[in-house]
């Protein structure tokens, strides 16, 4: 009997386990191990995060795996892995940072080009568009009304 | 003046004495591993004792403090007009904190007192001199069982105990409040991560399990072998173990969360 409600308890606690590991965290929407990797330069990255969702038409189709510093070219360098599921990315994708909502959180947006070559295991994209920055935006905005007046 | 340094002296020498006992009867408690995993049924009896009888407070605790936290984090949020994060806010809060906490400290109330009611009341009546009367060691038949049930229980206790509090904030989210449900789950899916949040939270209550049983045992095996001195040692179990779940939680979330 007692076997019966230990073994009953313990099976309760780990479906609790399971039902927060896949209902509640990331762990099943995580494109993990698998994937393939392309890397992006960027001027100003802003607040991207790693794991930043890379999305192409509003749909995640990757994570953003490790954001690098080039010390010679004083670049950001973003390696992002992409879901192999999605293997027809043209060559000349240009990658923007954008902000999903006013506040929200930071992600890589890909506006596909018309090339005929698809980006493989890892490529780069050479066309980029940095983050926009809040204050350099406002610090131009300034500067243009102080020009005008 | 003397006097009172000498007090203090005593207090001082007193507590130092009483952290080297503990540590010594850690000490024993795990050298019993060994000889306790020939007889799991001695597991399996204190895993009822500590697990199974402790889910249903568990449960229902966690039920309602999922469903008061969805409704406390509605009332904020929707002055900002975030909402749709309410997800996110009840299981951040249970996984990271409630959760392995408040099931610690429950599991103190309800299982740490009778476990050292129960060692200090065999000391008490002798049981325990009696065993070693036959050649059975007591630390390793009574207390090494105790120490891994609870140890084992704890994480998942606190598992049922978010897991349950998180769908008592759906409900009440959802249900009462009219929380959009996709956005509910999918925002609670895209900030929860595994790594971060769940498996520190499972590492924070298995701390717990072992600091909450080593407490209970030690306080019973310590107690003084009168009814009065037992009742003294349950009620130190109680307080001691909060106080020492509270602490260390601060510790580990500024380890765990801090940067």
């Amino acid at each position: 009997m007692i076997e019966i409600l230990v073994g009953a308890f313990m099976a309760a606690g780990f479906i609790a386990l399971f039902f927060l590991a896949m209902k509640v965290s990331n762990l099943n929407a995580d494109v993990g191990g698998v994937g393939y990797r392309i890397s992006a330069r960027f001027e100003n990255v802003g607040s991207l995060k790693v794991r930043a969702p890379v999305a192409m038409a509003g749909v995640r189709v990757g994570r953003v795996e490790a954001i690098d510093f080039d010390k010679n070219r004083y670049e950001a360098v973003v390696t992002l892995r992409i879901d192999p599921r999605f293997d027809t990315i043209p060559d000349d994708t240009i990658a923007s940072i954008f902000t999903s909502g006013l506040l929200g959180e930071q992600y890589i947006g890909l506006a596909p080009g018309g090339s005929e070559d698809y980006l493989a295991d890892g490529g780069s994209l050479t066309q980029t568009q940095s983050a926009l920055v809040l204050e350099q935006m406002i610090g131009q905005f300034l500067f243009k009304k102080a020009e005008e007046g | 003046m003397l006097e009172a340094l000498a007090r203090l002296g005593h207090l001082g020498l007193h507590a130092l004495a009483r952290l080297g006992r503990g540590h010594l009867l850690l000490l024993a408690i795990l050298s019993g591993l060994p000889s306790l995993l020939a007889r799991p049924r001695l597991l399996l009896a204190q895993i009822h004792n500590v697990g199974v009888l402790s889910v249903l407070i568990i449960v229902v605790s966690g039920l309602f403090v999922g469903m008061v936290l969805s409704l406390q984090g509605h009332y904020v949020l929707s002055q900002f007009g975030a909402s749709e994060s309410l997800g996110v806010m009840v299981a951040a809060s249970l996984v990271r904190e409630l959760g392995p906490v408040v099931t610690a400290l429950l599991v103190a109330g309800r299982a740490g007192s009778a476990l050292t009611a129960e060692i200090g009341l065999m000391k008490a009546t002798e049981q325990l001199s009696g065993l070693e009367m036959m050649a059975v060691d007591p630390i390793k038949r009574i207390l090494t069982p105790r120490f891994f049930g609870g140890l084992l229980s704890m994480p998942l206790l606190a598992a049922m105990f978010s897991a349950v509090g998180v769908i008592g904030g759906y409900f009440v989210g959802v249900g009462l409040l009219g929380v959009d449900d996709g956005a509910f789950w999918s925002q609670m899916q895209s900030k929860i991560d595994w790594r971060e949040d769940i498996v520190n939270g499972v590492i924070k209550s298995l701390v717990f399990g072992w600091v909450v049983t080593w407490i209970a045992l030690f306080e019973g095996h310590d107690a003084i072998p009168t009814s009065e001195g037992v009742s003294g040692a349950t009620t130190r179990t109680v307080v001691h173990s909060a106080l020492a779940v509270l602490c260390l939680d601060f510790v580990l979330t500024a380890l765990m969360f801090g940067d």
